[in-house]
């Protein structure tokens, strides 16, 4: 298959891999930004045969992880309400909030539909104007332009029964966030590059000089990864932290710009809580005042998102890249796939999660 | 006074006897005359056979064998018809090859209907079509049944259920229990084709070429092993759950462990980049009509002999071992040729965001 066998070829692979042993001389600690490197780091066994010689953290990058559980609530809450349907990705339903995930609620009877692209759900809004359609717009900026482009059309097709849930999240802020933590162990990251895509990497710049860490904008099949760790390796070797990017097939430095556009136009940057993680200060996105009547919070008089109040887990920690998600006292006990506790497990993006389904010595021992 | 034409069609009222004739009625599930007409007209014509023709209460089988095999299923798909096949054929070759699997060649079975008042008559019709002809393809007798009519919104359409006896050709596969170290997996073909097939329909994805669901009837190559002698040591049809599910249980009855080995997977490649672009594992989606077999290492070039005879099996492919535990039940070697834990979906398998 194309644009992925060629990432994937076991002969290469172990050549580079044995190439970025050689050039490591210390247990540099790097973190992978992306719940979708995370996910492939672990999938491929490219962690376990680093661990001996690298330290590889994983950061707060699953956006269905940090949607506030607030949100969820929300959305569940939206969706019970009679002619209103809830529209949302798949991965979004098995989310626990407070109350439930948006699957209990659909067995209860809320209304909720999962799609594949925003569109849809407008596309759902045009051809039931009798009910109101929510779109729960989950995601970093990846998707961010694509609820933008929903709303757009939706306003251009003069629907009004059309508007969207936004929980949307920004990457670099977070970043941020990692690194001015006091406990932070990070010394190099690697960057997101589907998020890359379409911000480009140039905002990374003033990130590097004023942290002096490296950045090496990376994509996420095997190869991708290793060569973004040999690069941000050799970088931290080097004593000379820089921006580069490993993943220019899919990534240009000033990114997609008509997507950019498109954000800019219907959403302003805004502080926002992350879960299990704590208010981030440009950490979100929200709807522009302009297009408040597409805000389902305004539409339907919802309070804006808070940052609940954290349970017990070392959530935080393990998305700061301070702990592993083992050294947490509730992970594989309290905390499963099943029954979650903190952010990181609620997902199968998120680095508890994929800890628990690719490291974890289960039932069979028992 | 002009004579005037009156045109009779235009006096009755045409919109109850529309829908009396397109799209069937509760009436049809009462069990008097509708019921004996929905019979006599579309099930009788299409499933007759002497046992079925007695419209008893119960069928009244003949069987020579000491041993029969019994399972029922119960069939509910969204949409009704998907490439690949329909809700009639699955609830024939599910049933049949749950028969197979299990070592029996299957010969009767029941077939029970609940029907959605206002389903299209050509819907049923078409359904009714594919089940007739499943059955005769799968050599199967259709004995007994029932109908029943259930107000709008009570089902989706339409749910089958059957129910179905097969003799037992020489002996049950032993099972997974007795599982030994170094035993082969085999898959009789690609896999993921039934549940990425399900998808597309239900969610209007598209996909191009479409992936198309693998329903088929397994039972001859099954039949042909054990004729041959080579009987598996386990046989299991790898519906909902996928291949992955089955590994799991085997490996948990075994206390044993499952490795198999990414590269060797028989997958297509529209199944693969729909896997690949929605963050899904093709181990984990639904077959209909491939299997997973464990055999011992000796029987393993015979056993892809025979399987390579029968279309239905003509891409089987040994795709890992049994092997003393490991830290998890069932290990994949992926690419780059470590183990890896391979995770048991939860629930149905979700598409992700990005």
């Amino acid at each position: 298959m194309k644009f992925m066998d060629e990432y994937r070829q076991p002969a290469l692979i172990q050549r580079n891999l044995a190439e970025l042993r050689q050039a490591i001389t210390r247990r540099w600690v790097i973190m992978d930004v992306c719940g979708g490197q995370t996910h492939s780091l672990l999938r491929h066994g490219l962690e376990a045969a680093l661990e001996d010689v690298l330290e590889l953290v994983h950061g707060p990058g699953c956006p269905v992880c940090v949607t506030p559980a607030e949100a969820i609530d929300a959305a569940a809450e939206l969706a019970r309400r009679p002619n209103v349907i809830v529209a949302s990705f798949g991965d979004m339903l098995r989310v626990p909030g407070q109350r439930g995930s948006l699957l209990q609620a659909r067995a209860e009877g809320a209304k909720i539909r999962i799609v594949y692209s925003p569109m849809d759900a407008v596309e759902l809004a045009a051809s039931q104007p009798d009910q109101q359609v929510v779109f729960f717009g989950v995601g970093f900026e990846t998707t961010v332009p694509a609820t933008a482009l929903a709303l757009l059309h939706a306003r251009q097709r003069g629907l009004t029964n059309f508007s969207l849930l936004v929980s949307h999240v920004r990457v670099e802020p977070a970043m941020r966030a990692v690194m001015q933590s006091a406990e932070t162990r990070v010394q190099g990251f690697l960057a997101a590059g589907h998020v890359c895509t379409v911000t480009g990497y140039e905002n990374y710049h003033s990130f590097v000089a004023e942290f002096s860490v490296p950045v090496v904008v990376t994509g996420f099949e095997p190869l991708d990864l290793i060569n973004g760790l040999f690069e941000c390796v050799q970088s931290l070797e080097q004593g000379q932290p820089r921006l580069s990017n490993q993943y220019e097939r899919s990534v240009s430095p000033t990114g997609n710009l008509h997507a950019q556009r498109l954000m800019e136009q219907v959403y302003e940057i805004v502080d926002t809580p992350w879960r299990g993680f704590g208010r981030i200060a440009g950490g979100g996105l929200a709807i522009r005042p302009e297009f408040c009547e597409f805000d389902a919070r305004v539409r339907f008089q919802l309070a804006d998102a808070v940052c609940s109040s954290d349970v017990d887990c070392r959530s935080k920690e393990v998305m700061l890249g301070v702990i592993k998600p083992p050294e947490c006292p509730l992970f594989g006990n309290q905390c499963t796939p099943e029954t979650p506790v903190g952010a990181p497990m609620v997902s199968s993006e998120g680095a508890c999660s994929a800890y628990y389904r690719y490291s974890r010595s289960n039932e069979l021992t028992s | 006074m002009n004579n005037v034409e009156i045109d009779i069609t235009a006096l009755s009222c045409p919109i109850p006897a529309e829908t009396e004739h397109e799209r069937i009625t509760l009436g049809y599930g009462e069990g008097g005359y509708l019921t004996r007409k929905f019979i006599r007209e579309r099930l009788l014509p299409r499933f007759d056979n002497p046992t079925l023709r007695q419209l008893g209460d119960a069928a009244i089988l003949n069987i020579d064998s000491r041993r029969i095999v019994f399972t029922t299923d119960c069939y509910t798909v969204t949409p009704l018809f998907f490439p690949g096949g329909d809700i009639g054929k699955l609830a024939i070759f599910g049933t049949v090859n749950d028969l197979a699997v299990s070592g029996a060649i299957p010969r009767w079975l029941s077939l029970s209907l609940v029907i959605e008042e206002g389903l299209a008559w050509k819907t049923l019709d078409r359904v009714l079509d594919s089940i007739q002809a499943a059955a005769a393809s799968a050599c199967v007798m259709i004995v007994t049944g029932d109908t029943k009519v259930v107000p709008r919104g009570a089902v989706d359409q339409l749910f089958i259920t059957t129910s179905g006896i097969g003799e037992l050709e020489a002996t049950a596969p032993p099972g997974p229990e007795l599982l030994r170290d170094g035993d082969v997996l085999i898959a009789s073909g690609p896999i993921g084709c039934h549940g990425a097939s399900i998808l597309c329909a239900r969610e209007h994805l598209e996909f191009d070429p479409i992936p198309t669901s693998d329903c088929a009837d397994v039972t001859a190559p099954l039949v042909a092993l054990q004729r041959a002698g080579v009987a598996p040591r386990a046989i299991r049809d790898a519906t909902r759950g996928g291949i992955a599910a089955i590994l799991q249980e085997w490996a948990e009855s075994s206390r044993r462990s499952c490795v198999i080995e990414e590269t060797l997977i028989p997958l297509n490649a529209e199944v693969r980049s729909l896997c690949e672009l929605l963050g899904l594992d093709p181990l984990h989606l639904a077959n209909e009509g491939t299997f997973v077999l464990a055999t011992a290492p000796e029987l393993v070039e015979q056993t892809m002999e025979i399987l390579h005879q029968h279309a239905v099996s003509s891409r089987a492919t040994v795709i890992g071992k049994i092997t003393p535990r490991r830290v998890a039940p069932v290990m994949v070697v992926r690419g780059i040729g470590r183990e890896v834990v391979l995770d048991e979906p939860i629930g149905a398998p979700l598409p992700r965001i990005c």
